[in-house]
């Protein structure tokens, strides 16, 4: 079998903000055409993490490359290029807010390409169709509830047909049966279109429906990285403890109870 | 060239308000030394937005990047037409205020026609350019810093950048272009609207002669007298835009911050008008001897 095509790297990236390292020392590749889970509890660095592929943070040090580029070498004309391929759906949905939902969906087709605006309105349908969204293009952002809005986002990244497409928490706070339409949309594109996905998201069901690989973060390092049957047989207790929701394991959301009482007295 | 397309962000990194709340805990000349070198960089971070915004109005067109029309229109229509009404009501009370004023004093010498020359030049030569200005930067300032703001703290900015849209190109520029095509163009609204106050008191309250009123205001207001005005207001143009769009660019934390910024803006805007007011005065004025 062949080599399968690296299209993400990250070797070392390492991140503070102040004093605080988010991301302490990730290295992982990410192939064309899987789908690829981020885990990690919460605030442990998965969207601080996708913020230096997609090139809007620099990392302290450590390199990423991107559809083959070197993210540290390349400048801003290149950066752009290499943007034009990818989708980014954002956990706030950071849709434009002062934009029509259908203005969200088609501004990338209106600024990069030279498409008739009656093309532009049918990709535009198509892909709102696509979340179940059809017929929502005239409604302002503020106009719909947080689920809409996510599924706009989604729309809104893949609306240029990009060749690798971010999700952070697409299905959080949706519905089961909106969230497994979703589950299933991120898998046929990547199915039928090799589109590379990147998610990360906590739903365990949906990691085992939809990933191809998974990578689990803990205090900012990758604990393990394999196939969800893999990480399903893991040995490793704090891999265990996520997979089933266990409060009690050696991950520890409270502070041990001398912790604790040293910190109020401190 | 294109200092901020280095940056991932295209945003300001330092905060002069972060240096002035942590003053407190270290003594009085590092917390001195601490403000000026963060004022310093501000500055310079200024200087690169603008080098930014020029760069991408000039190159922009033959890199096939150019602005689009409709946002710069849009920018100017609520910059220039929204701006009518409180112009127009500033400067022609303005214009009473000084026919009045200045009455009061040319009265003792009989020389009442002299307040059309007085009220003309002292509004063109100042008190437009400088109080249209103080206007648009409470109003259009504001309202600048408040939007890129929130935008920022919503992640508006990053998905922008994500979509290979440049946010100096797609925000920056067109508010730059509409306050520098809509500043002047107001002053000029508040010029004449402020020698129509001051006609309307000659008139009917020193019972001047309306056509000599007339001819004593254009005898003695020289076209320089204009210019300098729209130069002044040209550089308060820059003023506006540049703080309010870098505040807007530069806010952290939410809701608060948005506010920290729109009030800063306005501060900051207000104070460098004043300032550069009186820089460009004393450049006219001493340039005239
Ligand atoms: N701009 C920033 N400045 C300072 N700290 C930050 C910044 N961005 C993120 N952090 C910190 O980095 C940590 C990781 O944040 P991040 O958003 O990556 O978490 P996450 O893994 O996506 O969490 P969640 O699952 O809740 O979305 C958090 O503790 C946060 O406080
Ligand atoms: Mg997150």
């Amino acid at each position: 079998m062949m080599e399968p095509e690296i299209v993400i790297k990250a070797d070392n990236v390492v991140k503070s903000f102040g004093d605080r390292t988010i991301l302490d020392g990730i290295s992982l590749e990410i192939y064309k055409g899987e789908t690829f889970v981020i885990m990690g509890g919460s605030g442990c660095g998965k969207s601080t993490f996708l913020r230096h592929v997609i090139g809007s943070l620099k990392p302290d040090s450590g390199k990423i490359f991107l559809l083959g580029k070197d993210l540290s070498k390349i400048d801003e004309n290149e950066m752009d290029k290499v943007r034009m391929k990818i989708g980014m759906c954002f956990q706030s949905s950071a849709l434009f807010d002062s934009m029509t939902v259908g203005d969200n969906v088609s501004i990338g087709l209106r600024e990069h390409t030279k498409l008739d605006k009656s093309v532009i309105d049918i990709v535009v349908k198509m892909k709102l169709e696509m979340v179940g969204l059809r017929g929502f293009e005239n409604l302002m952002p503020s106009a719909l509830s947080g689920g809409m809005r996510k599924r706009v986002g989604l729309a809104r990244a893949i609306s240029m047909d990009p060749e690798i497409v971010f999700y952070d928490e697409p299905t959080a706070g949706l519905d089961p049966i909106v969230a497994g339409v979703i589950d299933k949309l991120i898998v046929d594109l990547s199915k039928k279109l090799n589109i590379t996905s990147v998610v990360v998201t906590h739903d365990m069901k949906s990691v085992f429906s939809i990933a191809d690989r998974v990578a689990m973060f803990y205090e900012g390092k990758v604990l393990e990285i394999g196939t969800p049957e893999e990480m399903k047989r893991s040995k490793n207790p704090m891999i265990q403890q996520f997979t089933s929701g266990s409060p009690d394991g050696p991950i520890r959301f409270f502070q041990q109870k001398d912790d604790y009482l040293e910190r109020l007295v401190a | 060239m294109f200092r901020f397309f280095g940056r991932p962000l295209g945003l300001p990194q330092n905060d002069v308000r972060t240096s002035i709340t942590k003053v407190g805990e270290m003594n009085l000349f590092a917390g001195i030394g601490k403000i000026i070198i963060g004022t310093y960089r501000q500055v310079v971070d200024v200087f690169a937005l603008l080098f930014d915004t020029i760069a991408w109005l000039v190159m922009g067109p033959s890199k096939h990047k150019s602005v689009k029309r409709e946002g710069i229109f849009h920018q100017a229509v609520f910059v220039g037409v929204g701006s009518l009404a409180i112009v127009f009501f500033v400067s022609l009370f303005t214009g009473v205020v000084i026919a009045m004023q200045s009455a009061y004093q040319l009265g003792k010498f009989g020389a009442n026609i002299y307040v059309a020359p007085m009220v003309a030049v002292s509004l063109a030569r100042e008190l437009a350019p400088v109080l249209t200005a103080l206007v648009v930067a409470g109003r259009v300032g504001a309202a600048i810093a408040a939007e890129l703001g929130t935008m920022k703290v919503s992640e508006q900015i990053e998905a922008l950048e994500t979509i290979a849209l440049n946010p100096v190109r797609y925000l920056v520029v067109p508010r730059f272009l509409a306050l520098l095509i809509m500043l002047p163009c107001l002053t000029i609204f508040a010029d004449m609207m402020g020698i129509f106050g001051g006609f309307l008191v000659g008139v009917f309250n020193l019972k001047l002669d309306p056509h000599r009123y007339i001819t004593f205001t254009f005898q003695y207001m020289m076209w320089k007298d204009v210019w300098t005005g729209i130069v002044k207001s040209v550089v308060f143009a820059i003023i506006i835009s540049m703080v309010g769009c870098y505040m807007g660019l530069g806010t952290k934390g939410g809701a608060e911050g948005v506010g920290k910024a729109t009030t800063l803006s306005v501060v900051t805007s207000f104070i460098l008008i004043i300032l550069f007011d009186c820089i460009l005065t004393g450049v006219f004025f001493f340039a005239n001897q």
